[in-house]
């Protein structure tokens, strides 16, 4: 399918527009995450003791190590997207195939680290239980944590069906023609990656050692 | 719906009438600008008709000066009256310091008024002429807001804290209230009235109702009956911050940062402790949430109110 | 400059002759398809259904505020009846009217291309339409919503017994279909014009959806994520909107008016377009000072996105912030008021034919000038403490949506029907229409400004007796307003089966739609034009001026 759409003049024209489309839903995305990072910021300023004790609770290990493991992916799949541009299908294959993988790898992490908090009641609206005075600060902070860390999971999730689905195509077909949805997923990945590396300090680090 | 209470064209407050005198302004200038593109656009329709012979040689695409005249023109009287509605408005947040002090307690769907010396009213409000009233409001569920056209003002009352606003009747008679803030199903029918009075008459009423402690007597009451006495009382053996004087004073808190005491900050301090603590002080005191309603933290802070710093 | 390849007329394809509407009758080339202009049909047939519906609920609305009694129904179907007139006329007419049908219809064609950028994502953003669409209907069934369309915390999420999560659910997914929408617009604008067809060379319109769909890309989002923090809340009582868990109902009041503020400009904006399309082919005349139009539009868009706080001056907001959002909602009226000028200013000295279409756009510009005049009022906040929350406010922004955007709406509607449909309508019948409307406008609207200076708040199922004469004066042209708006419903429907059939160009419009037969084909051009001419190269003292481009075949 080298062959642009009917309505484009050429093929680089439908490339370029649909860069420009990738960015522009990347720019509705982080308008549709800002709401709940200003919640953030308003219940870091309003309770900074309360969310201060409650972010003590998150597991730093886990949400370290799975920092590594997403930005490891991210470079899997810039280099996939360049292996493609070199036309080398097999190495691109391997490559986002390593990337899917390790976002499935941060996705079990993830829900690990899900079971540990349920378990210890920090889930607010499963039998939550936090020590009195920060308990209502504490249910926000883990209503946003959840929220926040469960909205990029489900983003993440939906990139990892992506590199699959790239990773099987380009093993039937010339390479080339998938240059550029894998140019316009690989972008995809970035954001997914960019936003945990906001998500990270602040749920994690912040206060940890207060 | 209280029928009989007017809402009249000519303000009945001091800062309503400078309200008017800008609304007329107002009027004024977006009326002529108004007629001013009617009868453009009338006049230009009917002589430039297709029909008509008119001149048309040279029709502009651009007129320099024209466009920097009808764009700077409307930004200097634009301008203009943002200043001065800003200067109005800041006015209405600067109560005059002798304002009689009132509590307004909104719930779905009925306005509870309490004076400082207890009495109390249901959807109407007696208040004097030529005297500054203030307002302190809050609400029991939703946000209501207390609208007084005649008065030119309108505040929402929220609920988890207090909003205030204030005026100064200038003459007697009924003035229709109303609940400007859509608040559930009889939102419509949460209205009342104002009732201005001359001063001597106000004095009588105010005296004349049922037998009541005042609001501070009240507070006082409830300080001891749930045991804010307890740790709060110099003679405590509990570590606790003293409450004299209080009200209006910058408090330093815990992590660094000073609030003044105002009658949110004293009604978070009993139903959320935790969430302004005081410097220096550990951070024992309970949570008085479900055990105390509007009405009583109304008092207790009246109470608190009155107890000033000893000379 | 990008090089052409030699052949830009579809190689070794049969082009279509026919109309797009001759492409297939099954009702699966229909709701499979990928023309844009079957999808704007699509959309208009959905648009008008609510229109409808909203204004259904309108009208028992102005029935029951004819006396000061609450006696046609009761409270609580009163406040769902405002609430369902707000949710449907705002999130299911309103935004998309003039997009979602003309825009879509005339984008591509306007800008000289085959299609929108993305067709798919097109006909999806219908689908997800309807779909919440179909939320709201079944809200509605089962027994509506009570919150009004502003869906104010703590009521909404602790208090109101009414089905607000599946209302706020159906609000959520038609938001994505504006969002839709609006990236497709932003693609297409920036990669699809034909050669020659730069920025400045587009028509109005084409600059006005695109500024609208900055607005539906950016602020759409935050509107779903505000109501999801609703729907939460009423869910699982987390406390972010509830004092009592140390939440804020104001922080709603924030997020909700961020989006809708920048809402209403997304209304406007389009109909402002749509004007300045059909003044200056009706005077005959360039529009004046097409630059600054464009820049006005855009500045319109982005100072939009700053004076939200105004709608919270007596919230309980700080004082400065109420003063800084005066401010920036004073400056936010300069581009407009240029626009009005710029508009009066194309009639002079032009060659006017007071038309059908041109009757509704000089209306849009008279009751867009003084909905936005008494915005200004609004602006002032010491004014705004006295208005706001009453009628005042009501008959503010009826005068923009409905006597700005909804005539605007109309006349494009009739402007363009003899392109989209093929076919001409009775001109005089639309001009009795364009009359019966913008009088029965003004007498449903003009009293509620009286009512609400004189005091009477909104969103009241009964009111106080002095209010009860202007009442009489705005349900009466209510009803003047329906019969109005009942008249094109049926000469339009009429004109598309029956009407004489259409020229390319029976109005002599420039712009490169009115190349094209009528109704064009399904790929628009047999050849991509080549455009070497602005847009509006009329001449008022000559005959009709050859159009804004000539379609050189390309060498």
């Amino acid at each position: 399918m080298s062959a642009p759409a009917e309505h484009f003049e050429s093929a680089e024209r439908q490339h370029q527009a649909a860069e420009l489309g990738m960015w522009v839903f990347l720019a509705t995305e982080l308008m549709f995450f800002g709401p709940l990072f200003l919640g953030y910021a308003y219940g870091r300023w309003s309770f900074s003791e309360g969310f201060a004790a409650a972010s003590r609770h998150t597991d730093v290990v886990i949400g370290t190590i799975n920092t590594a493991v997403l930005l490891t992916s991210s470079l899997f799949v810039a280099l996939g997207a360049r292996a493609v541009k070199l036309d080398r299908g097999a190495a691109a294959r391997v490559l986002l195939l390593c990337a899917a993988g390790l976002g499935a790898v941060f996705l079990v992490l993830k829900g690990l680290e899900y079971h540990d908090e349920w378990r210890e009641h920090l889930v607010p609206w499963l039998d939550f239980r936090f020590a009195r005075p920060h308990q209502h600060a504490a249910a926000m902070f883990y209503f946003l944590y959840f929220g926040m860390t469960g909205l990029h999971a489900v983003h993440l999730t939906i990139g990892i069906a992506v590199m699959v689905v790239f990773a099987v195509r380009l093993g039937s077909g010339p390479v080339a023609r998938l240059e550029n949805q894998i140019d316009m997923g690989a972008l995809y990945w970035h954001f997914v990656d960019g936003i945990w590396v906001f998500l990270y300090p602040i749920l994690y680090l912040v206060e940890r050692h207060g | 719906m209280s029928a009989g209470l007017e809402t009249p064209l000519q303000a009945a407050s001091t800062l309503g009438t400078t309200v008017d005198v800008l609304f007329l302004t107002m009027l004024g200038v977006t009326g002529a600008v108004a007629i001013a593109v009617a009868v453009c656009i009338g006049y230009f329709t009917i002589r430039y008709r297709r029909s008509s012979g008119a001149d048309r040689s040279n029709p502009p695409s651009r007129v320099r000066w024209v466009e920097v005249t009808w764009t700077a023109t409307p930004l200097i009287i634009f301008l203009g009256i943002f200043l001065w509605s800003s200067a109005v408005f800041s006015q209405f947040y600067r109560p005059p310091r002798d304002a009689l002090r009132v509590h307004v307690l909104a719930k779905q769907w009925m306005w509870k008024v309490e004076h400082d010396n207890g009495r109390r009213e249901i959807d109407t409000l007696h208040v004097p002429v030529g005297r500054p009233v203030e307002l302190i409001m809050t609400s029991q569920d939703v946000i209501h807001s207390f609208f007084v056209p005649a008065f030119r003002i309108k505040q929402d009352v929220l609920p988890g804290r207090y909003t205030s606003l204030w005026f100064t009747a200038t003459r007697s008679g009924h003035f229709s209230l109303f609940c400007a803030e859509y608040c559930g199903t009889s939102h419509a029918n949460m209205g009342g009235g104002i009732t201005v009075m001359p001063q001597a008459e106000f004095a009588k009423w105010l005296a004349s109702g049922p037998e009541q402690a005042g609001l501070a007597a009240r507070g006082f009451e409830i300080y001891r009956r749930v045991g804010c006495s307890g740790c709060h009382e110099p003679t405590s053996t509990v570590h606790a911050p003293g409450l004299t004087g209080l009200y209006g004073r910058p408090v330093h808190l815990s992590d660094g940062s000073t609030v003044v005491a105002d009658e949110t900050y004293i009604r978070d301090s009993i139903l959320q402790p935790q969430k302004q603590v005081v410097a220096g002080f550990a951070p024992v005191m309970p949570s008085f949430q479900g055990q105390l309603d509007e009405d009583d933290l109304i008092a207790l802070i009246a109470f608190l109110k009155s107890r000033a710093r000893p000379p | 400059m990008n090089a052409l390849p030699a052949e830009q007329s579809l190689p070794g394809k049969v082009l279509h002759e026919e109309s797009y509407l001759r492409e297939g009758f099954t009702l699966r080339s229909w709701l499979l398809t990928r023309d844009h202009k079957r999808i704007a049909l699509l959309y208009m047939i959905s648009i008008t259904g609510f229109f409808f519906l909203g204004g259904a609920a309108a009208s028992i609305i102005r029935l029951e505020l004819l006396t000061p009694a609450g006696d046609v129904v009761d409270a609580e179907t009163y406040n769902k009846l405002f609430t369902a007139h707000g949710v449907i006329m705002v999130w299911f007419f309103l935004i998309p009217s003039i997009p979602a049908t003309l825009g879509n219809f005339l984008i591509p064609l306007m800008i000289g291309a085959r299609e929108v950028a993305f067709p798919r994502l097109n006909l999806a953003s219908w689908y997800i339409y309807t779909l919440g669409g179909i939320f709201v209907v079944i809200t509605l069934i089962a027994g509506g919503v009570d919150t009004g369309w502003t869906f104010y915390t703590p009521f909404s999420t602790l208090f109101s017994n009414s089905n607000v999560v599946l209302a706020v659910m159906g609000v959520f997914i038609v938001g994505f279909s504006s969002i839709l929408t609006g990236l497709n617009f932003i693609v297409t604008v920036h990669r699809l014009r034909a050669p020659g067809m730069t920025w400045f060379r587009l028509p109005l319109f084409v600059w006005a959806n695109y500024a609208t769909s900055l607005i539906l890309v950016l602020a759409t989002p935050v509107l779903a994520m505000t109501l999801s923090l609703v729907a939460f809340e009423r869910l699982t009582h987390i406390g972010i909107f509830d004092p009592a868990l140390g939440g804020d109902p104001l922080l709603f009041q924030h997020l909700f008016w961020f989006y809708s503020h920048p809402a209403v400009y997304i209304m406007v904006l389009p109909a402002m377009g749509v004007a300045s399309e059909i003044i200056p082919c009706f005077a005959r005349k360039q529009v004046f000072g097409y630059r600054m139009m464009a820049y006005a539009i855009l500045g319109i868009a982005i100072i939009g996105f700053l004076v939200w706080g105004h709608h919270m001056f007596v919230s309980g907001q700080s004082m400065y912030a109420s003063i800084a959002f005066s401010l920036l909602s004073f400056l936010v009226a300069i581009p407009s008021a240029i626009k009005v000028f710029n508009w009066t200013a194309t009639l002079y000295k032009g060659s006017i034919s007071v038309s059908g279409p041109m009757l509704y756009a000089l209306g849009f510009v008279g009751l867009f000038t003084i909905g936005g005049l008494t915005g200004l009022f609004l602006a002032a906040t010491a004014l705004d403490v006295h208005l706001t929350d009453t009628y005042f406010v009501v008959a503010h922004f009826h005068y923009i949506m409905v006597g700005g955007t909804v005539m605007a709406y109309l006349g494009g509607l009739h402007f363009w029907w003899p392109k989209i449909v093929g076919r001409l309508y009775p001109e005089n019948l639309a001009r009795i229409a364009a009359v019966t409307i913008f009088i029965g406008f003004n007498l449903t609207f003009f009293p509620q400004y009286l009512l609400g200076a004189w005091g009477m708040p909104r969103r009241y199922h009964e009111y106080a007796p002095q209010f009860q004469l202007l009442n009489e004066f705005s349900s009466t042209g209510a009803a003047i307003l329906g019969i109005g708006y009942l008249l094109p419903l049926g000469y339009l429907t009429w004109a598309m089966l029956r009407g004489a059939r259409a020229p390319s160009n029976p109005w002599g419009a420039t712009g490169l739609e009115w190349e094209t037969p009528s109704p064009p084909p399904k790929e628009n051009f047999a050849v991509i034009p080549r455009v070497v001419r602005g847009p509006y190269d009329y001449h008022p003292s000559g005959a009709s001026a050859p159009s804004g481009a000539s379609a050189e075949p390309q060498a």
